[in-house]
């Protein structure tokens, strides 16, 4: 299929034109970026019926014959998550569109946005795992700088902490590749699959898999390797803080992950255990750790860490039932957390302060800002009918189904313990009247950052359509499929996908 | 980075410079073309062109440099590199002879915008403010 | 085989860098320590005995060449590398600028 590269070349167009003419017109570069990303969620909307049909479409680079080249395969996990990222990436580009208005150097912000994009993008779509490396590299740096942007003191230490860990992890990842070439002597993921469905386990798969969830792991914060996430994510600016925590932890963290355990190497009960072990761990940790924080967006990072244990948790107990609770809380979290971040980038413009103490009244000051916070919030705890209550339900369920009541309790606990810490921390920040001694520029609200708020907003409340028959027989089942099913990749793409 | 770096280094550096960078030039520009049977390639060469320009940087101070290449054209140069690069791989053209095409753009791009990035380092003063000419 | 074992003594010496010292330029130096061991690593893989240079040329015959994939690789890696060195260069310098110092153990700003 030929409009396979477009998801990568739109974006890199873009930012190669910002880079060029974004200089002398100071919000074209801001348009053209949004424009990108809807771009990317249109074609992946449009790619999705056929994608639905065929069940892999794949697009060979200079392929004589197959095998040989670089492939991109779409299937159903890739058409599920591109609809997600790039419809997060085009309201985080039309909110920066406002959130950006006083700085000169808007022009940078969208090059290096559209740059992550079309890195997200090529993950998404990789089908050679070397190819999934050099686009999670472009993403990775074009974020680091991202997180550097305005260059104050405590963005510079957070960015050159987040730099530091995630170039180890990268060159774990490297690594791990060039192991697994050694092994399979071949860098084709369908290829790989198929080689591996045939060999058992053995030492090199067992060490593999370990170097590559300590790298991704980092990707994707999981705990021990989380502690870059709280720096990271809340030094920097609110739209690079919605698509770091929103977008780029799942691409890069869980989406690469689950593709090469579940995929490529083949699942194993030695590997699924170290998810387990680690899952529960990032779930009670960055519960724990969020209690009693007193910065609006740490409480949010911490919050992130936690709901990808939840994620990890599905994805490790390996039930069909389990992973699509998984992929589902994937798509909510995507949401409900991009929401949370940039509503606490407008928290921050309209009182002038990112500390829980002095923030208080916000639903009275600005009802926009406080109805969707409010609505980010209760998703986020899991409050029914909301979306989130679903996909976390589903979890719970499929643990006790699998046969793992102890871990069904402790998911069920941690939800508990997270209505808990947002509940202490934003009912004095929402509610209550606000402080006669506020500062920050208030009243002044631009369209450009209320209506991704708002659609957003509205989003996470109807994502509980996913639950219906119709809709999640045709995108999420299909999703979980890929994954649950996970040695019928090799045969999807090298006999049925359609070229 | 005080006012003794803008005068630039003794005369033995300057003599040795002005003779030798149009050699560097040609070199990274063998380098580039020669890519396919020998090691090279477009980032070899573009790496040594830049080499060329932080050269005259390093033994002239950097006004002589930026005389010679303003920085608001090397951006314009290196994201033009890059779009033409984009441009063809997306859509083929049969008239363009591609084993010399991509590695010029290889090294239009990483050539223009590694010395872009080094003056951008060495712009930054002490205020930390970015100044341009 | 030793030479596997080589880079990977490479590697740990990269690691210990990157861990144990105090100065950021020393710190990026073992991040690039680490990452040219990496590389090394993935090209020593492809070597066949008794091959050479993997260079489509008419008069020799194609039997006995190294393995050219990751040559490929390991050059998409080394840009990856310098891209990953140059930001966390320009980074170091603006946190000198901010902070007067380069030592990472006085560099800590945030808290919790």
């Amino acid at each position: 299929m030929n409009f396979i590269p477009y998801f990568i070349a739109i974006p890199l167009a873009v930012a190669f034109i910002i880079a060029i003419i974004g200089k002398k017109d100071k919000g074209f570069s801001g348009i053209l970026a949004a424009l990108a990303a809807a771009a990317g969620a249109f074609i992946s909307l449009a790619a999705a019926p056929s994608v639905m049909a065929n069940r892999a479409l794949v697009c060979g680079l200079g392929m004589a014959r197959a095998g040989l080249g670089i492939s991109m395969v779409v299937d159903s996990l890739s058409v599920f998550m591109l609809i997600t990222v790039n419809l997060v990436a085009f309201m985080v580009a039309v909110y920066s569109i406002g959130y950006m208005k006083p700085c000169d150097d808007r022009w940078k912000f969208f090059a290096l946005f559209s740059l992550m994009l079309a890195g997200m993008n090529g993950v998404l779509i990789a089908g050679d795992i070397f190819n999934l490396y050099v686009f999670m590299e472009v993403a990775a740096i074009a974020g680091y700088f991202l997180v550097a942007f305005e260059t104050r003191a405590e963005e510079l230490e957070a960015a050159f902490k987040y730099a530091v860990m995630g170039a180890l992890a990268s060159i774990f990842i490297l690594l791990g590749i060039a192991i697994l070439y050694s092994y399979a002597s071949t860098l084709n993921m369908a290829e790989m699959a198929r080689l591996f469905a045939q060999v058992p386990v053995g030492a090199t798969v067992k060490f593999v898999g370990v170097l590559f969830l300590m790298g991704f792991g980092l990707k994707a914060a999981l705990v021990p390797f989380h502690s870059w996430l709280p720096y990271a994510h809340s030094s920097a600016p609110a739209p690079v803080s919605a698509m770091l925590s929103g977008v780029s932890i799942k691409v890069l963290g869980i989406y690469a992950l689950a593709r090469i355990f579940f995929n490529v190497l083949g699942v194993s009960p030695y590997l699924s255990n170290l998810l387990i072990a680690l899952a529960v761990l990032s779930m009670v940790v960055g519960g724990i750790l969020a209690f009693g924080q007193s910065d609006i967006k740490r409480l949010f990072a911490y919050s992130s860490i936690s709901q990808i244990g939840y994620i990890a948790l599905g994805l490790g107990v390996g039930t069909p039932f389990s992973i699509l609770g998984a992929v589902f809380h994937l798509m909510n979290h995507s949401i409900f957390k991009s929401l949370l971040f940039l509503n606490s980038g407008a928290i921050e413009r309209m009182t002038g302060t990112k500390d829980l103490g002095k923030i208080r009244g916000i639903v009275s000051r600005d009802p926009v800002t406080g109805y969707t916070s409010l609505a980010g919030a209760l998703s986020i705890c899991g409050i029914p009918p909301l979306g989130g209550f679903w996909s976390k339900f589903v979890i719970i369920l499929a643990c006790i189904q699998a046969g793992r009541p102890f871990l069904a309790l402790c998911a069920a606990l941690v939800s508990i313990l997270t209505l808990a810490y947002y509940f202490n921390a934003l009912t004095p920040a929402l509610f209550g009247s606000p402080r006669r001694d506020a500062g920050g520029e208030a009243g002044k609200k631009s369209w450009a950052m209320a209506a991704p708020m708002l659609v957003l907003a509205a989003l996470s409340l109807i994502t509980v359509i996913m639950m219906f028959p119709n809709v999640s027989n045709a995108l999420l089942k299909g999703a979980a499929s890929v994954l649950a099913d996970g040695k019928s990749y090799a045969d999807i793409v090298i006999m049925g996908g359609v070229r | 980075m005080g006012n003794n770096e803008t005068r630039g280094m003794t005369v033995i550096v300057k003599t040795i410079t002005r003779l030798t960078l149009g050699f560097i030039l040609l070199y990274g520009i063998y380098i580039t073309l020669n890519g396919h049977v020998s090691p090279g390639g477009g980032f070899a060469g573009g790496v040594i062109i830049a080499l060329a320009f932080m050269h005259i940087m390093l033994a002239f101070g950097k006004e002589e440099a930026l005389k010679r290449l303003r920085v608001s054209r090397l951006r314009i140069l290196a994201g033009a590199g890059a779009l033409i690069f984009l441009i063809l791989a997306v859509r083929p053209c049969g008239f363009i002879d591609y084993s010399v095409a991509l590695p010029l753009c290889e090294m239009a791009v990483v050539g223009f915008g590694i010395f872009a990035i080094f003056t951008a380092l060495v712009l930054i003063s002490k205020t930390g403010k970015y100044k341009e000419d | 085989m030793s030479e596997y074992m080589l880079c990977l003594v490479l590697f740990s010496v990269g690691l210990y860098c990157v861990l144990r010292k105090r100065n950021i330029i020393k710190i990026i130096i073992g991040i690039g320590i680490m990452d040219y061991a990496a590389n090394l690593f993935f090209v020593l893989i492809g070597y066949r005995d008794q091959g050479r240079a993997p260079v489509f040329a008419q008069d020799q015959a194609i039997r006995n060449m190294v393995d050219p994939l990751p040559q490929a690789v390991v050059l998409t890696s080394i840009v990856i590398g310098l891209a990953m060195t140059l930001l966390l260069v320009a980074v170091a310098i603006r946190i000198y600028e901010k902070y007067e110092t380069f030592d990472i153990t006085k560099i800590n700003k945030l808290k919790g």
